[in-house]
């Protein structure tokens, strides 16, 4: 035992080291290892980063409230009287209960029901039962304040439509969290009236940080799904790029599907196809406008630790995956249109929902891909997954998204903030 | 043809899938929550037989996953309407059995169904499925 394990809060699993071919090799056990998922949840969940909370439009009005949680800890974003957000951790002052137990409502203010303690929107304690006791008897002692209570507050910040939360004094503002590179970007797709066309979730049964890799493949993308490929909704021979954030932590993915110059790698490589015809039965699935004038019409941009947007052709979503437990995730998915879409624009979008979620026609793989890792490093966490794809480097890919350069941008994020050197 | 549709998508017949809708028919697969606020886009989605088609050639020669089966449960269904156009609604429930025999109840919910009875088969014009679980566990793949 080290001795810094008793003087930091958080096991700071001392045994520990990166392998030193660095951000090109990953040891399993980061998938599998609880204490590593404890330290997680202390130095990211509750540290420098912007967590996603939920949508603005879920707490459109005042009074609106929505749960959700923080890595393990169960949270609460309020809008109070004023237009104001506000979020704390969903936890009584008193002795610890759920405040809100609904995941959403519209509420003046928020009482507990165990003891029946009641906060306003904006986390402050207001009034606590029976505090000068019954008849004259019991009730709390004279010096009680309720202006030294309240829920434990989160700083928020709201964004592109999305509610953002975070527990660390550091964190910088969203916009320089995220950073010049790839800001603007994310302004493109969600800086727009926006409005939500459904929303479903998924558990897939691995580690978080699976998810987290999976979304910024861009090598597997185009092997796996099959059915990308086989309609040209996106492969690695359209002009298509990676860019990295200037911290390498976030990164975008893009291509364009009219600039497609089929190469022979596609038949050469043992890839699986899919046996269509040249064409689908109900082509309509496909159907797409321009909706921008840059020519990209299939990107995924993330967020480090958790977020994800995507826009295939017209499908805009946000993927918000959430930690529960070591080897469990929650994938959320909120498919969104923007206000003033037109009725067909609104049903071009709701067809194209069926390319990706749980039931995706070319996402529906990563529901188990990741759960095949997870099972098959089972007993192997001292082995390391090799990533030499696009070479050692996490930098930005301008031409090939033939590389693994964001996901070990993903990992370069991660050790810096885990400390792991 | 309430059971035999079970019958046949338990059966994994795949092709025969299609064939219970009207040539415009629609299928869709919502959860409890997005049916109760309205929203339209669901986990799956077919407008028609041909959107159909493709659904399940991609089952069967594009979609990748870990072999299961389905077992349909049908309570009895009540119908509604008169005529050649009739409603139904009929709960079901679907278990789910991987390779290893893991099983577990994978979806529970309602049909809410618009039936052809026009031509020498009944149709579906409209399929809803409603389950009452907004989380799918792994994924989905084949319909319900
Ligand atoms: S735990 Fe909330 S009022 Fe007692
Ligand atoms: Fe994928």
């Amino acid at each position: 035992m080290s001795e810094s394990r008793t003087s930091s809060p958080v096991n700071p699993a001392p045994d520990f080291a990166w392998p030193r071919e660095g951000l090109s090799r990953v040891p399993f056990r980061l998938f599998s290892d609880p204490e590593i998922y404890a330290r997680e949840q202390e130095k990211i969940f509750r540290g420098p980063v912007w967590n996603f909370l939920c949508l603005e439009l879920d707490v459109a009005n005042p009074g609106d409230f929505k749960t959700g949680n923080i890595g393990d800890t169960p949270i609460v974003v309020t809008r109070d009287e004023n237009g104001e957000l506000h979020a704390f951790v969903n936890r009584c002052a008193h002795k610890g209960a759920l405040v809100c137990m609904k995941e959403r409502g519209n509420a003046s203010a928020l009482t507990c029901i165990y003891h029946a303690w009641t906060y306003g929107l904006d986390g402050q304690l207001q009034s606590v039962a029976f505090r000068n006791g019954i008849k004259g008897k019991g009730g709390m002692p004279v010096d009680f304040d309720t202006g030294k209570h309240r829920l434990e507050a989160i700083r928020v910040e709201a964004c592109c439509g999305m509610v953002f939360g975070t527990f660390s004094e550091e964190t910088p503002d969203v916009e320089e969290f995220l950073g010049d590179a790839v800001m603007p970007f994310l302004k493109r797709n969600m800086n727009r009236p926006l409005k939500l066309l459904g929303t479903h979730s998924q558990v897939i049964h691995n580690n978080w940080k699976l998810y987290a890799e999976n979304v910024r493949d861009s090598y597997h993308a185009t092997l796996l799904h099959t059915f990308y490929t086989t309609f040209k909704i996106n492969r690695l021979d359209m002009d298509g790029g990676i860019l990295l954030s200037d911290k390498k932590w976030h990164h975008i993915s893009y291509a364009k599907r009219a600039t497609l110059n089929e190469s022979a790698e596609y038949s050469d490589a043992k890839v699986h196809s899919a046996q269509f015809g040249s064409d689908l039965e109900g082509p309509e699935l496909l159907d797409a406008w321009d909706e921008f004038d840059d020519g990209i019409t299939h990107s995924i941009q993330t967020m480090f630790p958790t977020i994800a947007i995507q826009y295939t052709l017209n499908s805009l979503a946000v993927r918000y995956f959430s930690p529960r437990g070591v080897n469990e995730t929650e994938l959320f998915w909120m498919y969104l249109g923007v206000e003033d879409d037109t009725p067909e624009q609104t049903d071009i979008r709701v067809r194209q929902g069926n390319l990706t979620g749980a039931a995706g026609l070319v996402s529906l793989e990563d529901g188990c891909i990741s759960e095949f890792v997870q099972r098959g490093t089972t007993g192997s966490g001292h082995h390391n997954a090799f990533m030499e794809m696009g070479g050692t480097e996490a930098a930005s890919s301008k031409n090939s998204r033939a590389t693994e350069a964001s996901i070990r941008g993903f990992w370069h994020g991660y050790r810096e903030i885990m400390g792991f050197d | 043809m309430l059971l035999d549709y079970c019958h046949r998508l338990d059966d994994e017949d795949w092709d025969a899938w299609p064939g219970f809708f009207t040539e415009d028919g629609r299928y869709k697969i919502l959860t409890r929550e997005n049916f109760d606020a309205d929203l339209p886009l669901g986990i799956m989605y077919c407008d028609g037989v041909g959107m159909m088609k493709d659904r399940m050639l991609a089952l069967q020669t594009a979609n990748i996953f870990e072999p299961h089966t389905h077992c349909h449960l049908l309570s009895r269904p009540a119908l509604s309407g008169a005529g050649s156009q009739i409603e139904a609604r009929t709960n079901f429930m679907v278990t789910r059995t991987m390779q290893n025999g893991a099983m577990e109840i994978f979806a529970t919910g309602k049909y809410l169904d618009q039936i052809d009875l026009s031509s020498s088969t009944p149709k579906f014009r409209e399929r809803i499925v409603v389950i009452e679980s907004r989380r799918i566990d792994i994924l989905l793949v084949a319909p319900l």
